[in-house]
């Protein structure tokens, strides 16, 4: 019975332990503005680790997130600045990255037959380099030099950057970042869709026994590229965010994007024992990445102990889902 | 017969925990003459195999070779002494991505006297010796994994020889092979056999048997349950002794049917097969029953939808039917309860509500969203109705057993009307009771659909169905109305006796 809870209500535990750890230990920690802070900090990988959730549901795995992202936030900078659109061709040029990326990839896994993990690694990698060819390497602002020597002079529309800078008013003015909005309504949606509808329980089931599924009339094939265009769109909203956010394509950013958002959702495996990806977990695992992260910070740790930190966490989130519920074979 | 044995088994016992699966097994096989062993699912074939082959170890008897007393604890020394088996699974024997060369000289890559160095010219003179010790026409330099399956056996027995063994084991090595590939395998077999060697050869498939036993072992339950050395072979005998018959107390009472559900009409399911044509009526359970690879779950899965047939028609209620994919044959009303749950009917995350629910999740919801009230409603009902054990409708399946699992893959589809019901091995792994409960619930429901059971054991054919149709070689072959059942001459069929016309 001590094990059940444990495993249960574990990573709850220590999530609510260490706010009250940094609470006590770091001035200024329980402040809506600090609150706040954190659920910007992880806006964005949280919107990713999403979409990834979706094709951990299918029993597969999307590591070209990170790069669809940065893909669309590219193509958003290059949309505005070069092409001189406003935010609404950018958003739409974004979201059509997405779908396009996803439909690609759910059609080399499940009609090429190239492992997920492999099919979505080369896309990672085309896609990495694909974003560098329309300016040659260069990060996109306004006024940058083009290749052929004339100057872009769009620029990004106030409107896409609002999504990133503009805060609504919540009892405080001023308060909620549209980013964290974005990112609590896509929670919602996905945790509704994976939980409530016909759907989500068939891709669970894809994902236990992908045979059984297909035995009972699923549609596999179909709920597999589905899964893999969810992560893609996702992917470039995260994207879209990054964009609205810096204010121009940066090359040099979103590295990180891809590993937070995985262990986002791998944390998730371990909140309330669900032993397997769910919305609400990857949630959960995104704010206790963000939690950890801003305690630290606020403790003056070192930048460089982050990432150490996120992979500890990571480690002892994996043994709980696997060792001790024992229900890691899937 | 008055050699000694080659290879002598004598007692041998052998225990999983409390379960007993070889109680006490004698075999002998003396030197070349094939010994084919026949045996259902679950009569302990592969454990026998596996201790012979040095993969378990025994609980008990002993085991003699060429008079000597033999105990190998590896496989490796059940080779060296003599005793080599080639396993069911081809890829076992062979390393897909090396050439044929150094598949057939790779055990000697390692052990005693081995060189360090790997040199390739002397790899392909050896393999030359073996192939040509057994007339095993391949290219040498060819990677095993370009190679058909056919050549792919060859090899892994090839590989096999190469040890030239006294006694070779052979499990079901025709599973995968088609007819003009078997006759290369048989041709192999003489051959072998004239060089003095003792076969061991396991197989379900009835030309194979005829043409290749000098003797056959039936095995039931963990025993002997016939030996047959006599020419001519009474392989009715072997196939009644293998398949057991018992004495029915709760025999049913044959219905018949006058309104047709289903046809089928001149329905081929395999190349150079006969057509299948069969009528099934409302409100009857018809059983097909043969021996294990005769077809019975090809013949399902194409009923099903799963599976396309190479020529003929199908009809339901009259109108065409020829689905393409599961889930049209689910919108026609065809519902399959599939073989081997664990492999393709229980959804291990979910529980038996979700389980249950699982094929109809759109007549379950409203605008894509789940109506967990009435999921929940069908699930209850269908744990009274089957009498499933659990302690409620949120249990998972793990920890429901066998039989219980059985009935929620059952449950599954007898939660919605259908007009065909098909059951492919519904009692496979299935304790006693569970096995009445569900038959006679398939029984007690049949009204109003057509209800199919494949089976290969007769027994569970006599006490389920209303009419017995029986399958050989990817055909059906006879027909019973299971009120005076011949048994001999429905043994005769199984056994692929003369040919009947088909029913």
């Amino acid at each position: 019975m001590m094990r059940d809870y444990a495993i249960r209500y574990g990573f709850i535990v220590l999530l609510v332990g260490l706010i009250a750890y940094f609470a006590i230990a770091a001035d200024g920690f329980v402040s809506p503005q600090s609150a706040v802070f954190i659920f910007q900090s992880v806006a964005i990988t949280g919107v990713l680790a999403l979409g990834v959730t979706a094709t951990l549901v299918v029993g597969g795995f999307d590591l070209s997130i990170g790069s669809v992202a940065t893909s669309a936030m590219m193509a958003a900078s290059y949309a505005m600045v070069v092409l001189e659109q406003n935010a609404i061709v950018a958003v739409i040029a974004c979201l059509v990255i997405g779908v396009i990326v996803g439909l690609i990839n759910g059609w080399l896994i499940v009609y090429m037959r190239v492992p997920d993990l492999l099919a979505t690694l080369g896309m990672m990698f085309l896609l990495l380099g694909l974003q560098r060819i329309p300016t040659e390497g260069r990060s996109i602002a306004t006024g940058m030099t083009m290749p052929d020597g004339s100057v872009a002079n769009g620029k990004f529309s106030e409107a896409f950057l609002a999504l990133g800078r503009h805060r609504i008013d919540f009892f405080i003015p001023n308060l909620i970042p549209v980013s964290v909005v974005v990112l609590i309504v896509l929670a919602v949606l996905i945790w509704f869709f994976l939980e409530y509808t016909r759907f989500g329980r068939m891709m669970y089931a894809v994902g236990s026994n992908e045979r059984a599924a297909e035995l009972a009339g699923a549609p596999v094939k179909a709920y597999k590229i589905w899964a893999y265009v969810i992560s893609g769109v996702f992917a470039s909203i995260g994207g879209i965010l990054l964009a609205a956010r810096l204010g121009r394509g940066d090359i040099a950013s979103g590295n990180n994007l891809l590993l937070d958002a995985v262990a986002a959702a791998l944390i998730g495996y371990a909140v309330l024992g669900a032993a397997k990806p769910n919305a609400f977990g990857t949630a959960v695992g995104a704010v206790f990445v963000g939690v950890l992260l801003q305690g630290l910070t606020m403790m003056n740790a070192p930048y460089y102990t982050q990432d150490f930190v996120k992979g500890a966490v990571l480690v002892v989130a994996l043994v709980f889902t696997f060792a001790l519920s024992g229900r890691g074979k899937r | 017969m008055g050699a000694d044995a080659v290879f002598r088994v004598e007692g041998l016992r052998k225990s999983f925990g409390q379960n007993e699966v070889l109680g006490g097994i004698s075999l002998d096989l003396f030197a070349g003459e094939v010994t084919v062993l026949m045996g259902a699912n679950g009569a302990g074939k592969s454990t026998l195999v596996k201790i012979v082959s040095g993969v378990y170890s025994h609980g008990g008897g002993t085991m003699q070779l060429a008079g000597k007393a033999f105990d190998p604890q590896t496989p490796a020394e059940a080779i060296r002494a003599g005793v080599v088996t080639v396993h069911q699974n081809i890829n076992d024997g062979v390393v897909a991505d090396l050439d044929v060369a150094t598949n057939l000289t790779l055990d000697r890559l390692s052990g005693k006297g081995a060189s360090l160095l790997f040199k390739p010219r002397n790899v392909r003179a050896e393999a030359k010796a073996v192939a040509d010790r057994m007339g095993l026409a391949i290219d040498l330099k060819a990677r095993v994994a370009d190679l058909a399956l056919a050549d792919r056996q060859m090899v892994a027995i090839a590989r096999a020889l190469a040890h030239q063994p006294k006694v070779l084991i052979l499990d079901e090595p025709t599973s995968s092979l088609s007819s003009a590939e078997a006759d290369r395998l048989f041709a192999l077999i003489d051959r072998l056999r004239a060089q003095g060697v003792a076969i061991l050869y396991i197989s379900h498939r009835m030309s194979d048997i005829r043409q290749l036993a000098d003797r056959i072992v039936s095995m039931r339950d963990g025993a002997v349950s016939g030996v047959f050395d006599r020419k001519p072979l009474d392989y009715e005998g072997a196939v009644n002794a293998m398949l057991g018959r018992k004495i029915h107390l709760d025999r049913v009472v044959a219905r018949s049917s006058a309104q047709a559900v289903f046809t089928a009409e001149s329905l081929r399911i395999a190349p150079g097969a006969k057509p299948i044509s069969m009528t099934l009526g409302t409100g009857e359970v018809v059983a097909i029953t043969g021996l294990v690879g005769v077809g019975k779950t090809a013949l399902a899965e194409t009923l099903f939808g799963v599976r396309r047939p190479l020529a003929g028609t199908m009809h339901m209620d009259g109108k065409p039917y020829a689905p393409r994919s599961a889930r049209e044959a689910i919108a026609a009303g065809a519902f399959l309860v599939a073989k081997d749950r664990a492999a393709s009917g229980i959804v291990g995350g979910f529980n038996i509500e979700r389980n249950i629910s699982l094929p109809f999740l759109k007549r379950m919801s409203g605008f894509g969203v789940m109506k967990k009230r009435a999921e929940r409603a069908v699930a209850r009902r269908q744990i009274d109705e089957l009498g499933i054990v659990c302690r409620s409708e949120k249990d998972e399946l793990s920890a429901l057993s066998g039989g219980n699992q059985q009935k929620v893959m059952v449950a599954r589809w007898m939660s919605q009307a259908s007009r065909l019901f098909i059951l492919d091995e519904p009692f496979q792994g299935v304790d006693i009771s569970a096995r009445r409960d569900i038959a006679a619930k398939l029984r007690a429901s049949a009204d109003g659909r057509a209800t199919l059971i494949f089976v290969t054991e007769i027994d569970e054919a006599l006490e389920t169905a209303d009419r017995i149709l029986v399958m050989s070689e990817h055909t059906i072959v006879g027909e019973h109305r299971n009120a005076d059942v011949d048994l001999d001459r429905l043994l005769a069929e199984v056994a692929g006796g003369p040919l009947h016309s088909a029913a």
